[in-house]
């Protein structure tokens, strides 16, 4: 089987990845030009498309920081951690954390969580389709009396939650144009409950408890036991105030009673 | 016109973008297809899916992949060949086609179509990945002509030599990027008269038009950028029409990726591509003389 020269991509891969590494070898203009000049549209097509992805995936942090400031962040995250799937959608997934250590970030440090937040906004526009639980069947499973506790729960596969010691849905709010920045206390701490609803991604501003709530229900923790365990996180919460949010925006594609077990 | 399993009607195409979805389906525009890229559709739910799939109950579809790194050293990544096959298969394309070029190594994508040395270790490897591509999608694709910047002193072939002999080889079709060409033949200093000359047109089973940047070399060359984001210039219109009188009309899609402008400006310019295709298909114009075609 023949091969190609071992390396050539490999060369290739990181030069357009590293700005400090010279032009590989073996490559020529036809006019006899600087072939790293002409790299560079390669380098710039790289770096400015994948910084392009994470803008359009992170539209909020870019403007708490600026063009300027996102775009060169961003530049460094890129070279650090490129993409591992051609699905660009899911691109970004590191962002957060790497924003958190990323030094000249330090003043804004709402600016990760308000990250997680808008990748789980992407992560809910593009999860799996599922028909939410009929109110019929929501109204049968909460009269089921003293066996409420054993209900089992199944959310929408684009339901998740972001926590944050930041108000991140009040920052997050007021660059959709509901509120104004220099209202938000920024120190407030916030959790959001994002999902899809139909066609539109929702951010909630999570109940107290409820991030505990829905955690312990992913866990496959039945009703009562996901509701002691929020109570024990959260001294206010408040399961009907929960339950009653996640119903109204179409949470849960799944309620019901496991078979009852005999003695 | 070009025996491919391109199905595509005769006619000018545009890409569908997700800021038009809803004004494609209220207004119905009388266009010939639309084109989408796959990588884009390869997620579980949601609003892509929900108006790709109403779209296509009146649209014919190209399918147009940006991620198999057909020419990459390495093995052709299955999972995506996957993910093809099962977006082929909930769309029925009537058409599918990729790049002569690479975008991913070592399992990292790069998010760009990147060139390939025209040798004979290359030339095997990227007709071993037609094959497994075509073999495993259970279709003819068509392989798409490559806007390049840089060449590899390695090469012992022609541009038009390697893709001859890999459609030969692989009985893909050619999707013929006129921009691509023009872009190409302007940075490395060939004719791209000469260069379509060189092609099989019958392969064709789809053309792609789109807008350039313009940039130059340390030399004060022009350097020529394919960046999808600008009306398609005069001189590739004035090569469409040339390629178009030889070949016929064929299906035709104006590419715009970025700065993507109003659905009505969109539409406007494919409306000008089919102009130019009733135009050329008149009998004045048969007969067009391609030279030593």
């Amino acid at each position: 089987m023949t091969q190609a020269p071992v390396g050539r991509q490999a060369e290739f891969c990181a030069a357009l990845l590293d700005p400090g590494r010279g032009c590989p070898d073996g490559l020529r203009a036809w006019n006899g030009s600087d072939p790293s000049a002409r790299l560079a549209v390669y380098r710039n097509n790289v770096l400015s498309s994948l910084i392009d992805a994470l803008a359009a995936t992170f539209p909020v942090v870019q403007e708490l920081v600026g063009t300027e400031f996102f775009r060169a962040m961003a530049a460094v995250f890129v070279r650090a951690a490129p993409p591992r799937s051609p699905i660009l959608a899911h691109y970004g997934e590191a962002f957060a954390p790497f924003i958190e250590q990323f030094e000249p970030a330090r003043p804004v440090p709402y600016l990760a969580d308000v990250a997680r937040l808008e990748l789980a906004r992407v992560r809910a526009y593009h999860a799996a389709d599922a028909d939410p639980v009929s109110t019929e069947a929501v109204n049968l499973a909460l009269a089921s009396g003293e066996r409420m506790g054993e209900l089992r729960m199944v959310f929408h596969p684009s339901l998740s939650t972001v926590a944050s010691p930041h108000a991140v849905v009040a920052v997050w709010a007021a660059h959709q144009g509901e509120g104004a920045l220099e209202d938000v206390d920024v120190n407030r701490p916030e959790s959001a409950i994002v999902l899809r609803q139909g066609l539109d991604v929702l951010v909630l501003k999570a109940p107290p408890g409820a991030v505990e709530f829905i955690a312990a229900v992913k866990r496959k923790q039945a009703l009562g036991d996901a509701a002691a365990a929020a109570a024990g996180a959260a001294a206010g919460f408040d399961l009907t105030a929960s339950l009653a949010l996640l119903f109204a925006h179409g949470a849960l594609t799944s309620l019901q009673l496991p078979p009852r077990q005999d003695p | 016109m070009a025996m491919t399993d391109s199905n595509l009607p005769s006619r000018a195409g545009i890409g569908l973008k997700p800021q038009h979805f809803r004004e494609v389906l209220d207004t119905r525009p009388d266009i010939g297809f639309f084109e989408v890229h796959a990588e884009n559709y390869m997620v579980d739910g949601g609003p892509f899916h929900h108006f790709l799939g109403r779209v296509r109950e009146h649209y014919a579809l190209s399918l147009h992949g940006v991620g198999l790194s057909i020419g990459g050293e390495g093995a052709l990544d299955e999972k995506h060949l996957d993910r093809l096959a099962a977006l082929i298969v909930r769309y029925e394309p009537a058409s599918f086609s990729e790049h002569l070029a690479w975008s991913s190594h070592g399992g990292k994508f790069l998010n760009d179509l990147l060139p390939v040395p025209y040798d004979r270790p290359t030339l095997d490897r990227v007709c071993r990945h037609i094959d497994r591509v075509q073999e495993r999608l259970q279709r003819r694709m068509l392989l798409e002509n490559p806007a390049t910047y840089l060449e590899f002193e390695t090469s012992t072939l022609g541009e038009t030599e390697f893709l001859r002999e890999v459609l030969q080889r692989t009985g893909c079709g050619l999707l013929l990027d006129v921009n691509n060409v023009h872009v190409s033949c302007t940075n490395h200093g060939r004719d791209a008269r000469a260069y379509i000359r060189e092609l099989p047109l019958d392969a064709v089973g789809e053309i792609h038009l789109a807008g350039f940047t313009r940039d130059q070399d340390t030399a004060g060359a022009p350097l020529l950028i394919d960046s999808h984001g600008s009306p398609v210039d005069d001189a590739v219109w004035q090569l469409y029409s040339e390629v178009i009188t030889r070949l016929g009309p064929a299906p035709t899609l104006l590419e715009r990726d970025n700065d993507v402008p109003s659905l009505a400006t969109l539409l406007a310019e494919a409306g000008h591509a089919d102009h130019r295709m009733a135009a050329q298909a008149e009998p004045k114009r048969c007969g067009a003389n391609w030279g030593g075609a």
